[in-house]
């Protein structure tokens, strides 16, 4: 099974001096094709911090991140902008649709920009994530539930190889939440997309393949 | 309580310290213009004020007589008769490096009242001894002199008041006086002034020379270019204070929560404001003299050239000056700020945090202010169709600008929306929306600069308009190649004797004062000569205008008295003195003259005034030179009485051009204001749009895109702007020339169109939308990770 994401000794500190915070401390991941993970960790921990190095949007100090085959340590600015637009997926806690763009443009956004738009397949996810109907309206119009689920579309729209989501049902109600996520595992699945999810929720961890918790700068495997 | 929500307030400003830089900057400098053009103002009025009070505060009427000058036998007479009478003699002359006028009195019978009574009553013996007076810049124009002269601020300046025996000597006129001042006030039972002196003729009060009068439209023009200056300067100011609100939204929510009440947090909002409107205002006021002091000898060049008010070329302070600018920008700031203390009076203290969803209630807000427009517009037509003077004209201006100011981001609103509908590309797609989401954080200073640019084209097509057509005319009307103007009636009759055989032709100039149509004017005589036949530019004339002017059967008048007095040649009648009723033959165009004009057959006009001495020749040579050096041996000339034609002509291009140097000033510092305006509105804006464009640097753009799709942004919108702008510019040129002109000035140019000056405003305002827009896109661009990536840790 070939490999969607794979950390080797990633280290990460913020600020420097006795004020030093070192949130990853020769962290180790492997994130196998179609297969999902959840990332749990208190409060603070590094979890976010993780996830954005691994969309390579923040820098690290040392280590290896291989996405889909590319050695991100290596890549520069408009490299790492590639690789976000074509490989990675991602779902953030606020949505952060495009204010400006009316539902069906933010759904098949980022699909157009990595140059896989297929209408049928947005139409197809705009149905099975139950907005078709709101096709028309500006995400100011809708509410949080149904951003979230415009924004998870936008993020399979692209058929992304890994979704990195943050907290992508933190907002939701629990029932809500269960379901988008069954809905995102299931599209993940069929599409074959490796999911790595960031979670406080045990109940939710425990629905993905496999769990690592963060702690202290260390991944660790729960027992 | 209070101390702590100020505090809270303020610290908006600690953390954004550029913000509060460009809201001061532009409050200063719309004060800077208000205030520099009313200090202008002030200062020439002050100057009028002197000019009038020289001689019994403007309220004395005249005797003159049409020959020009009276003989003093004439003053004993009418003294021995009891009229309360006092002689003057005037007449310009050069003295030391410049040339002045000599104003001769005779301090014992002047007029009570007069600032010259209370100059010379302390020292009348000096006086009459040959002590004179001059303002303290006339004398440094002078420099070295003979004359025993004393500075003082009462005497306008370029004048130098003196008494009445030595200013005779001086001008050649011994014997003479130039004209009889009344006392306001005459003993009963006089013989009647028509019975003494029945050639003298009685000039009231008000036909002098009324320079507060004559310059009012030059000083509304001036007023009208301020007010627009500070109107720009106030939008920036609306939009710093309506951006911090928005940024504040959440600060407000937090402080009434604690228990602020509203009440109190509009006062310290409002005092905030007044705060700020106090230090932008010292600031403004500093620059606005600095600004008036530079451009002060220009406008006193201007009114000397034009109308001969004597304006001095250095400002004085006036506390009351200061005071009125304090007040219009703490006016301003309050009319600037208000939309945001009403917002804040009307948000509920549990309203949403986030931002207002700008797309709906910012287009809410502009349909309602395309209703303004709308409404507007039809007051600028109906002001069009049946308005008449200039405040009216004005008024028209404002409403049209206004109009168009307003309606603009619908129409900008209507391109982008074009723009999106026509985009294929997502990030195509998402730039065209975007764009017109925000246009209403930016709509403001999009309308500052449409105002800029606008104006910058309206004026600059007015300018260029009779620049071309003065040049045209000067051509013209300057056809003689030499003009002499004698100093005395008889050096003019030794002239005319003389210049028959050494000049090809010989053209003199007779004139008298006389009212027209009620209006003070002037009468010319016309010699019928080919150079007038063939070169006198005429607007509108009736069929043999000229054989018809030599044979006395009319008139021919100049566009201001035409337009004012509405008499069309072929059916109108002038009423001339002795003369009555005379047919109007033809309008010719006078620019630069303020007053009325008509001009006779020279046969008629001796005929009629056999008395008028000659006040100048003008002279047809093709050896022009050389006839000026014969004249200088025969008559000793000084070289100020002989003008060859490219020095007339070079003197009414530099009156012209300083006439409109104060305006091209204005222009440059509005567009500037504007680009200010845009600049903050970009910064402040970059801010705020962090949040917007994080999520699509997440998505894969990168930040050079992002900074490189905010700066085409910024340039779509100014060109958008620039484009809208054309029409509004020539509109107002029209009313410049068709409305303003004609009310102002009394004559109406046509319209000329002028691409490259458009095209080097399109250039400039590129360059200052490209000043502005830079600096926010190259810090979206050097935004490192950690900056964007803060957008989603605040999610927490």
């Amino acid at each position: 099974m070939t490999s969607a994401l794979t950390i080797e000794r990633l280290c990460k500190t913020f600020g420097k001096g006795p004020d030093a915070v070192q949130v990853l401390d020769n962290a180790n991941l492997e994130v196998p094709q179609g297969q999902s993970l959840a990332l749990t960790g208190e409060s603070g921990s590094g979890k976010s911090t993780l996830l954005h190095i691994c969309a390579g949007l923040e820098p690290f100090d040392s280590g290896k991140v291989v996405l889909a085959g590319h050695d991100i340590a290596d890549a520069d600015d408009h490299a790492r902008a590639t690789l976000r637009r074509g490989t990675v997926g991602l779902v953030f806690q606020q949505f952060n649709l495009v204010p400006s763009l009316s539902v069906a443009a933010n759904l098949s956004f980022q699909a157009r920009l990595s140059g896989r738009h297929d209408p049928d397949f947005v139409a197809e996810l705009a149905q099975r994530l139950g907005i078709a109907q709101l096709m028309s309206r500006y995400p100011e119009q809708l509410s949080g539930g149904q951003q979230q689920r415009v924004a998870i579309g936008r993020c399979l729209a692209a058929r992304p190889r890994l979704v990195l989501a943050d907290e992508p049902t933190g907002n939701l109600d629990e029932a809500t939440g269960d379901a988008v996520l069954d809905l995102m595992m299931e599209l993940a699945a069929q599409a074959g997309t490796a999911l790595l999810l960031v979670t406080h929720s045990t109940r939710l961890a425990s629905r993905c393949n496999a769990r690592v918790h963060l702690r202290a700068g260390k991944l660790q495997v729960p027992v | 309580m209070t101390r702590a929500a100020l505090q809270a307030l303020l610290s908006h400003w600690v953390r954004s310290p550029f913000q509060l830089a460009m809201l001061l900057a532009g409050l200063a400098l719309a004060t800077a213009l208000w205030s520099g053009v009313q200090a202008l103002n002030t200062e020439a009025r002050t100057a009028y004020a002197t000019a009038e009070s020289l001689l019994g505060g403007g309220n004395a009427a005249r005797l003159t007589a049409p020959a020009g000058q009276i003989p003093e036998s004439e003053f004993a007479r009418l003294r021995r008769a009891g009229w309360d009478v006092s002689p003057v003699v005037e007449g310009r002359m050069a003295m030391g490096q410049t040339r002045v006028t000599v104003l001769g009195i005779e301090p014992l019978t002047a007029p009570a009242g007069g600032t010259s009574e209370e100059l010379v009553a302390p020292d009348v013996t000096d006086f009459l001894a040959g002590l004179g007076f001059a303002h303290p810049q006339t004398l440094d124009e002078i420099g070295p002199r003979a004359l025993d002269l004393r500075p003082s601020q009462a005497v306008p300046v370029g004048t130098v008041l003196m008494d009445i025996a030595q200013a005779q000597a001086l001008l050649d006129k011994v014997g003479f006086i130039t004209h009889l001042t009344l006392a306001p006030v005459q003993r009963d039972g006089l013989t009647p002034l028509a019975t003494l002196a029945p050639d003298l003729r009685l000039t009231p009060p008000e036909d002098g020379a009324d320079l507060a009068g004559l310059t009012d439209s030059f000083h509304l023009n001036l007023t009208a270019f301020g007010l627009l200056a500070f109107a720009v300067g106030l939008f920036i100011v609306h939009s710093a204070v309506g951006l911090a609100f928005e940024q504040r939204r959440t600060m407000f929510r937090t402080l009434r929560a604690l228990g602020v009440p509203l009440r109190h947090l509009a006062l310290l909002l409002a005092a905030e404001l007044a705060l700020f409107a106090v230090l932008a205002g010292v600031a403004g006021l500093a620059l606005g003299y600095l600004m008036a002091a530079s451009l002060l000898p220009d406008v006193a060049a201007t009114l000397r050239g034009l109308y001969g008010a004597p304006v001095p070329g250095a400002l004085q302070f006036n506390p009351a000056w200061a005071a009125a600018g304090m007040a219009m920008t703490l006016a301003g700031t309050a009319l600037a700020g208000a939309q945001a203390l009403w917002q804040l009076w009307r948000l509920p203290v549990l309203a949403p945090a986030q931002p207002r969803a700008w797309a709906h209630a910012g287009m809410r807000s502009l349909r309602l202010q395309g209703g303004v427009a709308v409404v507007l517009a039809i007051t600028a037509v109906i002001l069009a169709q049946t308005g008449g003077g200039l405040v009216t004209g004005f008024a028209l201006l404002a409403a049209a600008l206004l109009a168009a100011a307003l309606i603009m981001p619908l129409v900008l609103a209507g391109a982008l929306a074009l723009g999106q509908a026509l985009a294929r590309g997502p990030v195509a797609q998402w730039f065209w929306a975007d764009s017109r989401q925000n246009l209403p954080r930016l709509s403001l200073a999009l309308m500052a600069l449409l105002l800029a640019l606008a104006t910058n084209i309206g004026v600059g097509t007015m300018v260029s308009s009779f620049r071309t057509t003065f040049i045209g005319w000067l051509d013209l009307r300057l056809v003689a190649e030499v003009t002499v103007t004698p100093r005395t009636p008889s050096e003019a009759s030794a002239l005319q004797d003389f210049l028959q055989d050494h000049a090809d032709a010989v053209l003199p100039t007779q004139r008298m004062d006389a009212r027209l149509a009620g209006q003070p004017g002037q009468i010319y005589a016309m010699k019928d000569h080919a150079t007038f036949r063939d070169s006198w530019p005429l607007l509108d004339a009736v069929p043999q205008v000229w054989d018809r002017l030599a044979a006395g059967e009319g008139v021919l008048i100049n566009e201001q008295l035409f337009r004012r007095a509405g008499l069309r040649p072929g059916t109108a009648m002038l009423d001339l003195p002795e003369l009555g009723g005379v047919p109007v033959l033809g309008v010719y165009p006078d620019y630069g003259n303020p007053r009325a004009q008509a001009i006779i057959g020279q046969d008629l006009f001796r005929a009629t005034w056999p008395e008028t001495p000659i006040s100048q020749f003008a002279l047809r040579s093709e050896t022009p030179q050389a006839l000026i050096a014969v004249i200088q041996d025969e008559f000793g000339l000084p070289s100020g009485q002989i003008t060859d034609q490219a020095q007339a002509k070079a003197l009414s291009m530099s009156i012209f051009e300083r006439t409109f140097m104060i305006t091209g000033a204005l222009n440059v510092l509005t567009l500037s204001i504007a680009g200010i305006a845009l600049f903050a509105a970009l910064v402040t804006l970059s801010g705020m749009r962090l949040v917007q464009l994080a999520p699509l640097w997440a998505l894969g753009l990168t930040t050079r895109r992002l900074a490189a799709l905010e700066l085409a942004r910024a340039l779509v919108l100014a060109g958008l702007t620039l484009l809208f702008a054309l029409p509004v510019g020539l509109m107002l040129a029209q009313i410049l020339l068709a409305v303003i002109n004609v009310q102002a000035f009394g004559w109406r140019l046509p319209l000329q169109l002028f691409p490259a000056d458009w095209a080097r405003l399109a250039l400039w305002a590129g360059l200052a939308v490209l000043a502005a827009a830079v600096p926010p896109a190259y810090r979206l661009w050097r935004y490192g990770p950690n900056q964007l990536l803060r957008v989603f840790a605040h999610e927490k």
